[in-house]
């Protein structure tokens, strides 16, 4: 067992007197059990919620982006809001999956499964937005650079916005392609277990017929870590891009420099507190809390008080910058922004963003699930008032006092974004009853070297 | 000739690890080894080549990264070059600071795709691919090692037996 070796000092992963096969078959219990009547309560809530969004979404096609709250003055506002919101909860599968793996962070195991999964979903409900705000869906493919009839006219490759469709289509595809090559063995798992012709064949087909030679798990292996050497300069890319979208322009409060690694810290903010609200009901509801312990909770909620302090440090530079610019029109965006119509948005923001992470100092509240739970939410909350506090307000009062105006969302803006939270819990909800929702084979490698039973018995044989 | 092997399954990494070692030792062949999971130092005990696949992702990011460049130099410079917001396309150097975001991102594109299909080629993984895995236990907690058999059978098994395994079959492989 030398081979296996972990330092005493570090705390088990895998909690409780468990060998392989016990974790097989609790990976697979919740796809071969039935569902309680819970998750077919949240399943229907969110399909009523999912289906009420397609609805608002087929009116505004039907009759036209006028259905939505938008003015003359502000011609951005929930739509490009979620679109951000749900983009930056992506960010936190790929960086779990692919930054932890290059700093061989074995906690990543117990967890990366199901943050990648959120990813994918929340890229879909992000990739609604843009789509939809086209007005014209049916000529959505007019944002790829095709040979079309009109003459040779091209994409813009000079715009952000066509940057974006690249990087969003690059994330989403190659997450997806993560995603999958890391099922293969563990859809393997299910067939081989499988005994309802029926199971066997789906599993089958999602297997790919995998096998687990060592020629395979040798490449698997390689193909990860390279597929992660890939995704960690993509997923910071993703949100660069997204914050081009602003950066680039000429609009007081969007034209700034900060934007890239700033939007990046509050992507990973937002992303996991999105994995502590979706995993610490998972732990409990699918018996998994032996592999997503409160280590992994206290852990995620670390990088939560350290990406929600950088986003701080990046609101007050931002201030800041406005005063020290001497610029009259960005100091009245930020003055603005604090104090003008939209104050509350902005209080709200900072004290979600800033504040609440920083009881994480305390490991108390760090270790306290319910806590967790909490913050988690109340994280997300603040970073979708964050990214309405950087579109509304900076267009609100523009250049031309008499044009000055407010925001109001119709029914219309509120139905799409209930409906992409829908979408987003119905597709995890399914997701949570036909995958394996951990890492199975991963877990089971590192099991000799931080399950609680081996550590313990290597401790007894120092001794 | 017949391709006889003997399966000889194993419950545990180590005591696998252990056998491998032995087999090689004693000079004979393990045609094949499947594992629930990666088990680390295998492929190198096992005496597998390294795999190259790191290098074709390395080309194929190569080919995304000309790819892009001669896209939008062709739609932007070459064939309609236009002055879009006071910004005009006369030359590819003048413009490219604008050109970056998305030859990284074919770069990357080309890197992780093409690479993940040479490795679904390579492995034989498909839908629709039947699984070859000897046991179904072979995806949950039981290690199988396949020795071709060459020379005394019965001196094989018995050799194989000693090294710790749980339970041994013969079977032909086609």
């Amino acid at each position: 067992m030398a081979s296996h070796y972990e330092a005493p000092i570090r705390k088990p992963l895998i909690i409780g007197d468990k060998s392989y096969h016990d974790i097989t078959v609790d990976v697979a219990a919740p796809v071969e059990g039935k569902a309680n009547k819970l998750w077919w309560t949240a399943f229907y809530i969110s399909l009523l919620a999912f289906l009420w969004g397609i609805g608002c979404i087929i009116y505004t096609i039907g009759t036209g982006i006028g259905v939505w709250g938008l003015n003359k003055t502000v011609g951005w506002a929930w739509d490009i809001t979620n679109f951000v919101w749900w983009v930056g909860i992506g960010h936190a599968g790929t960086l779990i999956s692919a930054v932890l793996l290059l700093f061989r962070q074995k906690w990543r195991m117990g967890i990366n499964r199901s943050a990648e999964a959120m990813t994918i979903f929340s890229v879909i409900q992000a990739g609604l937005f843009p789509v939809i705000h086209m007005g014209r869906v049916w000529n959505a493919h007019f944002v790829l650079p095709l040979p079309n009839q009109f003459g040779t006219l091209w994409t813009n490759f000079n715009s952000p916005l066509l940057w974006d469709v690249f990087a969003i289509s690059t994330y989403l595809s190659v997450s997806l392609v993560f995603w999958w090559t890391g099922l293969l063995p563990d859809f393997a798992m299910l067939r081989d277990r499988a005994v309802k012709p029926f199971q066997k064949k789906i599993y089958s087909l999602l297997s790919f017929g995998w096998s687990g030679r060592a020629k395979d798990w040798q490449r698997f292996e390689e193909v990860s870590l390279v597929l992660a050497g890939l995704a960690t300069p993509l997923v910071l890319s993703v949100h660069t891009i997204v914050s081009f979208d602003f950066a680039t322009s000429v609009i007081p409060g969007w034209h700034t420099t900060i934007f890239p690694p700033y939007f990046v810290a509050g992507a990973v903010f937002s992303g996991f507190a999105m994995v502590n609200t979706l995993l610490i009901i998972m732990r409990k509801v699918s018996n998994l809390e032996a592999y997503i312990t409160v280590q992994h909770i206290e852990l995620m909620n670390i990088v939560i008080m350290i990406t929600g302090s950088i986003v701080g440090c990046a609101y007050i530079t931002e201030l800041f910058i406005a005063w020290y610019s001497g610029v009259e029109y960005e100091q009245y965006a930020f003055l603005n922004r604090a104090t003008g119509p939209y104050w509350w948005a902005y209080l709200l923001m900072m004290s979600c963003n800033v504040f609440s992470p920083q009881l994480m100092w305390f490991k108390k509240l760090r270790t306290s699930i319910m806590f967790s739970f909490i913050i988690s939410i109340v994280v997300n909350v603040g970073m979708w008032f964050e990214r309405f506090v950087i579109i509304v307000t900076s267009l609100h009062r523009d250049y031309l006092p008499s044009s000055w105006t407010m925001f109001s969302p119709t029914f219309v803006d509120i139905g799409i974004f209930v409906g992409t939270i829908g979408f987003f819990f119905f597709l995890f909800l399914l997701y949570a009853r036909t995958f394996p929702v951990i890492a199975q084979a991963e877990v089971k490698s590192i099991l000799k070297s931080s399950g609680d039973n081996y550590k313990k018995l290597r401790d007894l044989n120092h001794d | 000739m017949t391709n006889k092997v003997i399966q000889a399954m194993y419950n545990d990494d180590d005591v696998l690890m252990h056998a491998v070692k032995e087999v090689r030792a004693a000079n004979h062949h393990i045609a094949e080894i499947y594992t629930p999971f990666p088990v680390h130092g295998l492929d190198k005990a096992m005496g597998l080549k390294e795999t190259r696949i790191a290098i074709t992702s390395f080309l194929y990011g190569c080919v995304g990264f000309s790819f892009a460049i001669w896209m939008m130099n062709y739609m932007m410079i070459e064939q309609w070059p236009q002055d879009i917001g006071g910004k005009p396309s006369f030359s590819f150097f003048l413009n490219v600071p604008a050109f970056v975001p998305v030859i990284f991102e074919m770069t990357v594109f080309f890197a992780a795709h093409l690479m993940v299909i040479t490795f679904y080629m390579r492995s034989k993984l498909w839908p629709f691919k039947e699984a070859e895995n000897p046991d179904p236990r072979t995806t949950d907690d039981m290690f199988v090692m396949e020795v071709s058999v060459d020379g005394n059978e019965d001196e094989l098994v018995a050799f194989l037996e000693k090294t710790g395994t749980v339970e041994i079959k013969v079977t032909e492989k086609h």
